[in-house]
Parts: C-alpha cells; sequence; structure tokens
C-alpha cells in the first residue's frame, strides 16, 4: 500500500508549494542595478533635440527616473500622479521617454502637464535596456550620488506614492541633511 | 434577456451536473440500479443546458451586448463578425464556458458510444465525469460569471486582444480545450476502475480509443499553438518554453506515455497500476495547466487575464479532484496491478523505458516550469528558467526516446534474442549514420555536430520504421496493394513515428541553420541571406477594419529574378496600447523567408528583421502526421468492432443489465 500511496505525498506537497506560490507576487522583480550607479546613457531630451540628458543630470540631488510613453494605458493612469507630485514639490522627476514618438510626445506633455525636469528621448530603447527596463511605466529612485534606491514597476497611484515611494524619498533626502 | 438566459441556463447546467454525479451514488447506497442509470439523461440534459449557456453568449458577442461586461471587455463595434465568434473563447469566463462544454460533449460521448460497458462501469466514468463538470460550473458562477452585466453600459467595447485576432486562435483554443478536457474520459475510467477494484482487458481496449483521440486534438492544437506563436508574435520562434506551453506540453508528453503504457496492458496484461496512474497524471497535468495559467502564479507571455482569487479556487478544485483520484489510487492500487509477466529483451521493457523517459521528461519540464515558484517560495528570489535549462535536460531525453522507438517496434513481446536484434538493427544503424554523416558534410558552418546528431536519428527512425514496414509485408503475396491493407492500428503507429522524424528534422535543421538579420534599410536598400536578395521597396499606410498599419513592402528575389512580394504589419488598433507586429512568410517546404517591421529609424529608414528559416515546417507536418497516425489508429478494425457490437445491443439491455445488477 505504502508503495501505490507515493503519488499522493508528492502531490501533497506540490499543492502546498502551489498554495505558497499564490501568496506571492510574481511581478515584484528586484532590479539587480538596486544599490548600484546607474547606468551611463546620453539621450537628447522630447523638447530639445540639441539638449543633452545624461547620467549626471540625475546626481547632486534625490530624483525620481520615471520611464513612460505615449502608447502606453497605464501611464495615461498614472501620469496626473506625477504632475501633483511635481506640483506639491515633493520630489524632482526626470523622464525617459521609451521608444516613442517625438510629435506624440511633446503633445502628451503640452495636453497632460509636464511634471519632469527633462525627458530623455529613448527612441530605440537602447537606454532603457541598459536600465533593465521590464515594463512601461517604471519608476527608479536615484540617490544623490547617482545610485539606484529602488525601482517600481507599473503605474503609481496615490496610494503606492504615500505609502512605499514618498517615504524613501524622503529618507534619502534625510541622510543628505 | 439573453444574457440572463444564458446565466440561468449555466445554474440549471450546475444542478443537472449535480444530479449526474449524485445518482450513481444514491443508487449503489440504495441498491436500485434504475435509479444509477438516471446519471445517463442527467448528462445529456447537462449538455444542453450548457450549449444554451454558450449560445446566449455567442449572441450577446454577435448582437454587440456591451450591457454585458465580458463582451464589453472583449469585443467592439468595428471587430469583423468571424472574431467575434472566436472572441467568445478569447478571454478567461469564456475559455471557461468553451472548456465545461467541451467536456459535457466528451460526457455524452461517452453515453454514446459506452453502450457495451458494463452498466455500474458506465454509471461511474459518467458520475466522475459529472463531478468535474460541476467544479467547472461553481467555478463559473461564484468566480467568473461570463454574463454579469456592466452598469451603465459600455457605449463601446474594448476589443478583443489584438493577438487573439487571428486565424489561429479561432482553432488553436476549442483543439486544445478538446485535448485537456478529453484527457478526463481516461482519468474517469481509470477512477471508475479503482472504485470497481477490477482492471480487465477490457478496460484497456475501451479506454485506448478515448485516450488517442484525446491526445490526437491535443497534439493538433499544440501544433497549431506552435504556428501561431510563430507568425503572431513576430519574433520568428515557434517555441519559448512559456509557462502556458510548457501547460499544455506535459499533459501531452504524459498521454504519449500512457497511450504507449495502454498498448501494453491490451496486448499483455502488464503495466495495469502503472497504466491507471498515467491517467491520472495526464488529467491532473491538464488541470494544473489550467491552473498555472489562470492564476496568475506565473508570468507569461500568454497570461492575458490572471487573479489570484481564482487561482485559491482552482487549486482547491485540483486539491480534490487530483487529490482524491491518488487516495483511490494509494488504497485500490493493490487490487489493479499485476499482470503479465516478460524478461529483459522484450518489447515490454523497451515500451517501459519509452514510459519513463516521457515521464521524466514531463517531470523535467513541471520542474522548470515550477522552479522559479520553488525558489520564491522559499524566500530564495527571484529567476527565470530559461530556454537554456529546458534544452540541456529536453534533448538528450528524446535523442534516447528516439533510439528506443526505432528498436520497440521491431522487439517481439514476453521475450526475445539480444543476437536477432543486433542482426535485425545492424542496416538501419549503418543508413542512418551514413544519411547523417552525408546531410552534416554538405552543409556548413557551426551546426554540423547538431545537424549530424538530429539527422542521425531521424534517419534511424524512418530506417528501422521502413525495416517494420517490410517485415510485415514480405509475408504477402503482393506488397505494394499490401501497404494498403496493413492493420490501420500499425499503419497508424508507423506513420506516427515517422512523424516523429519529420519533426525531429524541422527542429534540427532551422535550429542549426537559421539565419536572422536586423537591419536598417532605407527605400531601395538591399541585403542578401542564403542566396535571397530582399530589397526593401517602402513603406505605406493601410487600414483594416479595426486597425491602421504601417506596412512594408520587400521583394525578394533569387538568382536575379523577383518571385515574391512580402508585406510586414505594423498595426496600431484603436483600442490597444502597443502596436503589433505582423510578420510577412513567404512559406516552402524546405525554407521559410520572414520578414517583421520595427520601429521607424527617420528618413524613411526603417528596421527590419529579415530571417531564413530552413525546414521549419516540418516542424509542424510532423505534428500532423503524429495527429494523422493517431486518427488512422482509432480506426482500427478492433474497435469498429466494438461500437457495430453495442448498436446492436442497444439501449434495451440498458435495463436487462440493471435488472441483473439488482
Amino acid at each position: 500500500m505504502r508503495r501505490f500511496a507515493t503519488p499522493l505525498g508528492i502531490f501533497i506537497l506540490l499543492v502546498v508549494l502551489l498554495g505558497v506560490g499564490l501568496t506571492l507576487d510574481p511581478r515584484r522583480v528586484p532590479s539587480p542595478l538596486i544599490g548600484k550607479p546607474i547606468p551611463a546613457f546620453e539621450l537628447s531630451t522630447v523638447r530639445d533635440p540639441e539638449q543633452r540628458f545624461s547620467q549626471d543630470d540625475l546626481s547632486g540631488r534625490v530624483s525620481l527616473l520615471n520611464v513612460w510613453a505615449t502608447w502606453c494605458i497605464p501611464c495615461r493612469e498614472e501620469h496626473p500622479v506625477l504632475v501633483g507630485i511635481a506640483r506639491r514639490g515633493e520630489a524632482v522627476l526626470y523622464g525617459l521617454n521609451y521608444k516613442d514618438d517625438l510629435n506624440e510626445a511633446r503633445a502628451w506633455l503640452d495636453k497632460l502637464g509636464d511634471p519632469y525636469e527633462m525627458s530623455g528621448f529613448d527612441r530605440d530603447g537602447r537606454a532603457g535596456i541598459d536600465l533593465g527596463v521590464y515594463g512601461v511605466p517604471e519608476t527608479f529612485i536615484i540617490d544623490a550620488e547617482g545610485k539606484i534606491l529602488y525601482k517600481h514597476i507599473g503605474p503609481i497611484n496615490d496610494k503606492i506614492w504615500r505609502e512605499d515611494l514618498y517615504p524613501l524619498v524622503q529618507q534619502a533626502e534625510e541622510k543628505l541633511k | 434577456m439573453i444574457p440572463e438566459l444564458g446565466h440561468f441556463a449555466l445554474i440549471l447546467a450546475l444542478l443537472t451536473a449535480i444530479a449526474q454525479s449524485l445518482f450513481p451514488v444514491l443508487g449503489a447506497l440504495k441498491r436500485a440500479p434504475a435509479l444509477s442509470s438516471a446519471a445517463v439523461p442527467a448528462a445529456r440534459a447537462q449538455f444542453a443546458f450548457c450549449l444554451l449557456a454558450f449560445a446566449c453568449l455567442t449572441a450577446a458577442f454577435l448582437m454587440q451586448d456591451f450591457s454585458v461586461r465580458y463582451v464589453a471587455t472583449n469585443s467592439n463595434s468595428a471587430l469583423p463578425v468571424y472574431y467575434r465568434f472566436s472572441a467568445v473563447w478569447g478571454a478567461h469566463e469564456g475559455s471557461l464556458l468553451l472548456w465545461a462544454l467541451i467536456l459535457s460533449g466528451w460526457t455524452v460521448a461517452v453515453t454514446l458510444f459506452s453502450r457495451n460497458l458494463p452498466d455500474l462501469f458506465r454509471v461511474r466514468v459518467i458520475a466522475v465525469m459529472g463531478a468535474i463538470s460541476v467544479g467547472f460550473y461553481l467555478f463559473m458562477l461564484l468566480t467568473s460569471n461570463p454574463f454579469e452585466r456592466l452598469l451603465p453600459p459600455a457605449l463601446e467595447g474594448n476589443d478583443l486582444n489584438p493577438l487573439l485576432q487571428d486565424f489561429g486562435l479561432i482553432v488553436h483554443p476549442p483543439m486544445l480545450y478538446m485535448g485537456y478536457v478529453g484527457l478526463a474520459v481516461p482519468f474517469s475510467f481509470a477512477v471508475a476502475a479503482l472504485m470497481g477494484g477490477r482492471l480487465d482487458p477490457a478496460w484497456t481496449r475501451w479506454t485506448r480509443p478515448w485516450t488517442v483521440i484525446a491526445w490526437v486534438f491535443l497534439t493538433v492544437g499544440i501544433t497549431l499553438g506552435s504556428w501561431w506563436a510563430y507568425y503572431e508574435l513576430g519574433w520568428g520562434g515557434w517555441w519559448f518554453w512559456d509557462p502556458v506551453e510548457n501547460a499544455s506540453f506535459m499533459p501531452w508528453l504524459m498521454a504519449t506515455a500512457l497511450i504507449h503504457s495502454l498498448a501494453v496492458s491490451e496486448q499483455r496484461g502488464a503495466f495495469k497500476a502503472w497504466t491507471v496512474l498515467l491517467a491520472i497524471f495526464a488529467f491532473s497535468l491538464s488541470l494544473l495547466g489550467t491552473f498555472l495559467v489562470r492564476s496568475g502564479v506565473l508570468v507569461s507571455v500568454h497570461a492575458f487575464a490572471t487573479d489570484p482569487a481564482r487561482g485559491v479556487f482552482i487549486l482547491a478544485f485540483l486539491g480534490i479532484v487530483v487529490g482524491s483520484a491518488l487516495v483511490l489510487f494509494a488504497v485500490r492500487g493493490q487490487a489493479v496491478s499485476g499482470g503479465g509477466r516478460f524478461e529483459f529483451f522484450s518489447r515490454e521493457t523497451l515500451l517501459l523505458i519509452n514510459n519513463v523517459l516521457l515521464v521524466v521528461a514531463s517531470a523535467s519540464v513541471l520542474l522548470g516550469t515550477l522552479y522559479p515558484l520553488i525558489l520564491d517560495a522559499m524566500g530564495l528570489g527571484k529567476i527565470s528558467v530559461g530556454p537554456p535549462y529546458f534544452n540541456s535536460v529536453f534533448v538528450p531525453l528524446v535523442l534516447v526516446l528516439l533510439a528506443v522507438l526505432g528498436v520497440g517496434p521491431l522487439t517481439r513481446w514476453k521475450h526475445d534474442h539480444s543476437r536477432r536484434l543486433v542482426t535485425l538493427l545492424r542496416w538501419p544503424l549503418i543508413v542512418s549514420i551514413l544519411a547523417g554523416a552525408a546531410f552534416a558534410l554538405t552543409s556548413e558552418g557551426d551546426g554540423r555536430a547538431q545537424i549530424f546528431a538530429g539527422l542521425v536519428f531521424a534517419a534511424w527512425v524512418v530506417a528501422t520504421t521502413a525495416l517494420g514496414i517490410a517485415r510485415r509485408l514480405k509475408r504477402r503475396t503482393a506488397p505494394m496493394a499490401g501497404l494498403f491493407r496493413l492493420p490501420r492500428g500499425f499503419a497508424g503507429m508507423t506513420i506516427a513515428h515517422l512523424g516523429a522524424a519529420v519533426m525531429v528534422v524541422g527542429i534540427t535543421l532551422t535550429t542549426a541553420m537559421s539565419t536572422e538579420k536586423d537591419l536598417r534599410l532605407a527605400p531601395g536598400d538591399s541585403y542578401s541571406i542564403a542566396g535571397y536578395d530582399f530589397r526593401f521597396v517602402g513603406v505605406g499606410e493601410a487600414m483594416g477594419p479595426n486597425y491602421r498599419a504601417e506596412r512594408g513592402h520587400i521583394e525578394v528575389a533569387r538568382n536575379g529574378k523577383t518571385f515574391a512580394s512580402m508585406y510586414p504589419e505594423k498595426r496600431h488598433y484603436i483600442n490597444s496600447s502597443a502596436p503589433m507586429t505582423e510578420a510577412a512568410i513567404d512559406a516552402g517546404f524546405t525554407r521559410d523567408l520572414y520578414a517583421a517591421l520595427g520601429e521607424e529609424l527617420g528618413d524613411g529608414a526603417w528596421a527590419v528583421r529579415i530571417y531564413h528559416k530552413p525546414f521549419i515546417r516540418w516542424i509542424w507536418l510532423g505534428g500532423l502526421l503524429m495527429a494523422l497516425g493517431g486518427v488512422l489508429a482509432v480506426s482500427d478494425r478492433r474497435y469498429r468492432i466494438a461500437i457495430r457490437h453495442e448498436r446492436g445491443r442497444s439501449g434495451r439491455d440498458l435495463e436487462a443489465g440493471a435488472l441483473a445488477e439488482g
């Protein structure tokens, strides 16, 4: 009889494993870049093809780097939240416009508001590859030394901002003082 | 009104399914066989109600009823009519309804074609299938009701996922579900046999055709899925070891093992407990696949709609169905085990090796699919297991399997002599090594070792199969005429095995010899790969019913002669965010040319991907041959006789049998 019960035993283990699996969120993929300096890039910006935007712009103060695109529907949902953050002066925001159309990107910012100091124009997504962009939108918190503190995948809403991201930004700013 | 009718029909289907599974239990308790037999009409009524529900949902799609949430999320007034039909199963809720409909369809098929089964056994099978149906109806009604209303109604629908607006997706899911759900039949047969504690040769003769039919559907479904991924995802790959693909592949491997093990049980009465276990495993893996796809525990390119709350339900359902079957196996397995004895050198041994390899292959796919989950559950971090793992585990297993495949059919049952086999197999071995070497020498590049290995094994299967046919025909006076008079069972096996060889050739040559180029092309630019000259004419605008597209134009020439125009597209569907790549393919028996449009790079130049894929069609051709083999095997005389026999008896002895049992 014991021999015939082996499959049952294995199956019970499997069910327990799957049960634990259900409690986990597969979308939380930590970035291997956390704690590392932001990879080097140099891009023109959405507003001005002559202007340069590089990793150096991101050091000196705590900032957010938000990856966005006009074809990304969740970005549209997220955008007012970003505008609010910038308006309240809660954080310095930079954008990385990912695999997008320049004219549409400009129209987007004109219409919906521009919360970014600058938005790099990453037409072919090369800077995005270096940053390990997993899906749009994504947001990186970068400290004053240009190191990546945190990466958020998916749109930011008010709750996520207040409970998860803003405290991290404040902590990093505290350290600076 | 129609959606409410559908909802009501679904509830009635649930109630009749409950009746279907409970009548036999009541009948057994009250010792009233007539009560048990009521499961049969209940099963048919359940099918009718489920069909009505399905028709209602289809009607809601055809009439563009955007007050139904499911329709509003998965359709659009611009959606062409033929896609409105397939949109019914385009997402979670409708897929489940299709599942349930197919399951009840299989149940009705069992009630129709199983009149020669002992009544007690027959109602048990129907009861088990009813219990599975109950689970699916509850799942739908509690967590995923397709008829849920949307208030206020949407003015316009969200549109069907553009990936699914394609011919492949009209036929692929129903085929796959026919296979998945069809495995519920051998599962129920196995559970019914365990309940009765008896498993005789008749059991395997009933189970075998059902298993083969389910397997045929699964084979066609997976083949179609691979073909769809190839042309629709725009990556030019044909298999990605994606969790969802694995979810369909695992039951296929298990069902393949089951078919072979059933052969041993039918012919020799051996491996009986093992066969029962495989029947349980095959369907369990179908259910597990559903769990993986629908619960969101794994991220996958296919995960269109996932929801953890549903995951809990499916896991509980999986636990109950598979758990109780395995408990039954633990208690009763002993009773059905035992059987014919055989010696080491015998066909039984080779089929046992076949089974072990297929089960190990299936387990290694399961491990690879669940490994990220295991690490995550133990807090060891997130990783993803990619093709390198699967290929390095899978390829050696398949090669050994092919080697055994060549020997098995030429070996005698019960006992054989190693010397006879060596003499017999000497020539096929030499022929296959020569064939592999010849092809590897004429090809160029680093893929030679790969090509040699792949082709030797494929040629080995072909050579040994041909030898098998020759030996069969030698006994006949007119060999050519005899070719068409071979028993269908043998012919089916032969064709399926040749299909495996064809597929191996396709996989080997595509993998080793494909050329892929990512290019920047301005209008007028040309590029050559593998002797084909691709000239980029330019990109224009095109309009579809519910999308606009940039359409590239590429002329293909060989030796200066233009023979094909390719029009790869980049589509922007009205209600969808990301652009869709529609590859252009010039298909051929020995090679595919494949072009996909990337991004615009300015100055009229575009990023263009161009592939040359030798023999890729052979992969799917192999799959279809395997399926054809299955169809032939099912039409074998011995099963037809069984059916004719039962037609003659028909319904009257249902009562007679019931009386006899009472």
